[in-house]
């Protein structure tokens, strides 16, 4: 056997008995060393100067608006007489329009709470941390899946005759098989979509999902949460 | 030094009373702006030095400034406000009518405070749509995201509490529409939702609920996240400014 080793590796928190510490930074695991090159400048005057800009365009912005558009306010508050439709704010729009879909408990309880846990847990999946294009390894089991999940969907959609959610799904879908059916394609929009991980599908799904719905609801629906063209008076 | 502003103010910035307040000292030294920066109670969560390729616009458009910037503007608003402000029934709509026509600058103090509310909520998701389309949530910002999502709905909650203060159709029958929503949750629906409104329907203990949750607890909840969401930018290694070229 060759001789004993002249140091040896130990985990040690007394700092009495082992006051010099060696730490060994391996390759592509530190974001701190990897932007080490990079150009640096003062945060003052520089950084803070193009805050201070930002901050004062949009300023301006806003009080142009606050000058020469007033807030609403309606009549004193009457539990007595229902407006048609009651509207919630803005923001909750799109889940008004999924209550006028699906029972409370699925649009109002189980769907948001879906969405807030999902964004949370975005950071903490591997497959979301990789950000490789979903189709450039495993592809034919990928597929399969994917197949199978959006055709799930899509026919439940069509059962239900919701519209509204099956036309975005089916457009995200498409595109997303089409970045699939041709990995090779020259096309630079088309090599765009080939890199895009299985997170950018579903976020951008969602994004167009909430915009489309709180748009329905904010500007198509009238009396009765019945369907109304926004520009017919 | 031509300019004689510009000397009265350097000679200015020399004086004992200056340098008892700004305790940094002044000067065009890289020494002088490190400390302007470190030496400031409200500029401390920011390192002295930033990677230049954050401050371009399409990195961040500067949505998170800008939702910042929101905050600031409501907090500000939304003090005088409060001067004119009973958060009782009838009383708080006619606090409005008030601002509408007794009150100096009463509209556009409403005004402001309002559609500002509204920016935000729309300047919070576009920030968080464009964290996530730059991978900036990935390693070591993960727990950053989160404290993100958190305060969306802080947001969210906010401008939903403020929604009812003015106590008008509008404001009744949208918290109404909101909190019916509440009682689908199963089991736990109606007392949460009773919680929330201090009643089965929307009335006058509602409308202290939200006044306290808009006007305190959650100006607070904001201000605890907002403190923890920027100095983790700086623990993370800075804002995301995409891989180096070294990496690949």
């Amino acid at each position: 056997m060759s001789e004993p080793k002249k140091f040896s590796a130990a985990l040690d928190s007394d700092s009495r008995r082992t006051p010099g510490r060696v730490a060994f930074v391996t390759r592509r695991t530190s974001p701190y060393v990897k932007a080490k090159d990079d150009a640096l400048v003062m945060t003052w005057p520089e950084t803070l100067f193009r805050a201070a800009v930002a901050v004062e365009a949009l300023g301006i912005v806003l009080v142009l608006l606050a000058l020469f558009w007033d807030a609403p306010l309606e009549g004193l508050a009457d539990p007595m007489q229902t407006p048609n439709p009651a509207k919630a704010p803005w923001y909750f729009l799109g889940l008004q329009e999924l209550l006028h879909y699906f029972p409370p408990v699925i649009a109002g309880v189980l769907i948001p709470g879906m969405v807030v846990a999902a964004l949370i847990v975005i950071p903490y999946f591997d497959i979301n941390v990789e950000a490789e294009g979903v189709w450039l390894r495993d592809r034919a089991r990928r597929l399969r899946i994917a197949i199978i999940a959006v055709g799930a969907l899509t026919i439940a959609l069509l059962l239900l005759q919701v519209w509204a959610i099956l036309t975005p799904t089916v457009v995200v879908a498409g595109f997303m098989f089409l970045a699939a059916a041709t990995p090779e394609s020259p096309g630079k929009f088309h090599r765009w979509l080939v890199s895009k991980p299985l997170s950018f599908w579903i976020m951008t799904w969602f994004l167009i999902q909430a915009t489309v719905l709180t748009t329905i609801g904010t500007f198509f629906r009238g009396a009765g949460w019945a369907w109304v063209w926004p520009w017919r008076g | 030094m031509a300019n004689p502003i510009e000397a009265y103010v350097n000679g200015l910035r020399e004086t004992r009373w200056w340098r008892s307040v700004f305790r940094s000292g002044s000067g065009a030294t890289n020494l002088h702006r490190s400390l302007a920066v470190q030496q400031n109670i409200f500029m401390h969560l920011f390192s002295v030095k930033m990677r230049r390729a954050a401050l371009n616009f399409n990195v961040t458009w500067y949505l998170g400034t800008l939702s910042l910037t929101t905050f600031i503007i409501l907090v500000a608003t939304g003090i005088p406000l409060m001067l004119y402000y009973h958060p009782s029934v009838p009383q708080a709509y006619a606090d409005m009518k008030d601002l509408q026509f007794v009150v100096s600058a009463g509209v556009f103090l409403r005004n402001l405070h309002r559609w500002s509310a509204h920016a935000m909520v729309l300047l919070v998701f576009a920030h968080m749509f464009k964290v996530f389309y730059r991978g900036a949530y990935r390693p070591p910002r993960e727990f950053n995201w989160v404290i993100g999502v958190a305060l969306l709905l802080v947001t969210l909650f906010l401008s939903y509490t403020g929604y009812l203060l003015p106590w008008d159709q509008l404001a009744f029958w949208a918290i109404t529409v909101g909190s019916n929503i509440l009682s689908a949750v199963p089991v736990l629906g109606q007392k949460i939702r009773f919680l929330m409104l201090g009643g089965n329907t929307v009335n006058a203990n509602a409308l202290l609920r939200f006044y306290v949750l808009h006007c305190v607890i959650l100006p607070l909840i904001a201000f605890l996240f907002i403190g923890i969401h920027f100095w983790r930018i700086r623990k993370d290694g800075g804002l995301y400014t995409g891989r180096s070229k070294s990496n690949e």
